[in-house]
């Protein structure tokens, strides 16, 4: 079985996956259906794009603005960290892609 | 429409001011950290006594009524609270409140007492006694759905939180409401950019201004101190940013009307949904983080009343609480499998098509009936009594000052 992600609304254009996928075809359900490729592994629970996303353009989830990217964005590709930064938390865009641990406080270790 | 909570009833224990609690506990509280090895051991081994506190020797205003509200609380009985001698916060006066309210209560000084085992040998004597009069005297009453209260947050929360986790608890809340009984859920540090959405879901002007308020505190709040709530797990499960944190933690509001929003220890002012707001007020010093961890998220709900409380997770949690038993949901059917010995509800089910949201809010309710019935949940089960509260400042006008006052 193709692995899946779930679009919540109709106006995302992001959905998140159900299952894990890997390089190759991943099946889109919920508010639409169709199937796109993704580049690479991606775990369940992340987001790919359903369609391409320009630097600049507001992320949507839920039918609500999560955020905008901060490259362009082609469709089926990993949303996250590295594409993707918060409209008001100034730290989001630091985060360690793969852990989300914060690359800001090097210091406060030493 | 709310089939599930229909004809439902339970016997559960009624309480001097007319509220219905669903345990018969007895409660032994600390006032300041040094007292909390005693209290521990005094309820350790003990059946139905569970242990709160506040660790701190200067005392709180918050902190106060936080445990007052956890000590009047309708699955409390009675209480024993116990202090080392030189604190601030005085066992005497929460003693004095507690009876106020019609339960039974005594206190002691470990330094009047004795040393350790001779406190311990004290108060396991005082509980055995507390315990034996509140199982003769509570009257028992019928209970159904209108006279609950259930509070929900959600913690180590994944990708599958927003989809399927909360999503079921808010058909469940849903048919809570439409029950006649009250739904709370708070984090409003997790409700970042919903201002609008959240708004439009206010029953009325009043509860408008006040979901305002609520709402511009919380961004204030965590602009002043550069932490939204969203942490290294939720990044690695595939949330992103706090707006789309916000938007799968709200779906554990359902879909009904907004009353209006409670602060720590407030309790609902009628029945349907409502926000707690915990996030500390601007003062001086910005005393007190919003919610340092999931545990004291828990009990600002249970000060609220809440009977049960639910606890969604996509990544896993083994917690539990005191006062109120915890019900743990998750939406990732595989963190179920791994966790089940501590994870009472798989909504992952929702997402391998299994049942519906609507279904998963109807089995969530037979669940809670359950719980409310006497079974104890997985938390309950195995133990866990996590507890914790820090220093807060917050404003609430609607209450005494606490026992210091």
């Amino acid at each position: 079985m193709k692995p899946r992600c779930f679009q919540i609304q109709p106006q995302d254009n992001v959905a998140t996956l159900i299952d894990d996928a890997i390089s190759g075809p991943v099946e889109v359900i919920g508010a639409s259906r169709s199937e796109l490729i993704a580049p690479e592994k991606i775990d369940r629970g992340h987001k790919v794009a359903l369609c391409d996303v320009a630097a600049g353009e507001a992320i949507m989830k839920f039918g609500v603005r999560i955020g905008h990217a901060t490259r362009p964005i082609s469709r089926g590709a990993w949303v996250h960290l590295h594409n993707l930064t918060s409209d008001l938390d100034d730290r989001s865009g630091t985060l360690d892609l793969h852990t989300g641990a914060p690359t800001d406080t090097t210091t406060a270790y030493v | 429409m709310s089939d599930a909570l229909h004809n439902q009833s339970w016997q559960g224990y009624l309480r001097p001011d007319g509220r219905k609690g669903i345990r018969n506990l007895v409660l032994v509280i600390y006032t300041v950290e040094c007292a909390q090895h005693v209290s521990y051991a005094i309820a350790n081994g003990e059946e139905d006594t569970h242990v709160i506190g506040f660790p701190g020797c200067y005392d709180n205003a918050y902190a106060i009524r936080l445990m007052l509200a956890l000590a009047r609380h309708p699955n409390v009985g009675a209480v024993l609270s116990v202090g080392l001698g030189c604190e601030y916060t005085q066992p005497e006066k929460i003693a004095d409140a507690v009876r106020a309210s019609g339960r039974p209560a005594e206190w002691f000084f470990i330094q009047q007492a004795g040393g350790t085992r001779t406190s311990v040998a004290k108060g396991k004597e005082i509980v055995a006694r507390l315990r034996a009069q509140i199982r003769k005297e509570t009257p028992r009453v019928t209970m159904t759905p209108a006279d609950l209260t259930v509070g929900c947050e959600c913690g180590g929360s994944d990708g599958t939180s927003g989809l399927a986790g909360n999503p079921a608890v808010g058909a469940f809340f849903d048919r809570l409401v439409d029950a006649g009984g009250r739904a709370v859920f708070e984090e409003t540090v997790e409700m970042i950019g919903l201002r609008e959405h959240m708004l439009a879901r206010a029953a009325n002007p009043e509860a408008r201004q006040q979901l305002a308020g609520a709402y511009d505190k919380a961004e204030r709040y965590c602009r002043s101190v550069r932490q939204w709530s969203v942490s290294p797990g939720n990044f690695a499960g595939g949330l992103t940013t706090i707006e789309e944190k916000s938007l799968g933690a709200f779906a554990k509001g359902g879909t009904r009307p907004i009353q209006g929003v409670i602060r720590v220890a407030e309790q609902p002012r009628g029945p349907g949904l409502w926000i707690l707001d915990s996030v500390p007020d601007e003062h001086f010093m910005q005393f007190g983080y919003t919610n340092p961890n999931d545990t004291e998220g828990l009990m600002d709900l249970i000060s609220a009343g809440s009977q049960i409380v639910l606890f969604v997770t996509g990544r896993g949690s083994v917690i539990g609480s005191p006062v109120a038993p915890l019900i743990k949901i998750t939406g990732n059917s595989a963190t179920f499998r791994a966790m089940e010995e501590d994870m009472d509800f798989d909504a992952g089910r929702v997402l391998a098509g299994e049942m519906t949201i609507a279904q998963a809010g109807d089995a969530l309710a037979d669940l809670v009936t359950r719980v409310a019935a006497g079974n104890p949940s997985k938390p309950e089960q195995l133990g866990h009594r996590e507890y914790f509260i820090m220093y807060k400042h917050q404003e609430t006008p609607s209450l005494a000052a606490g026992c210091r006052a």
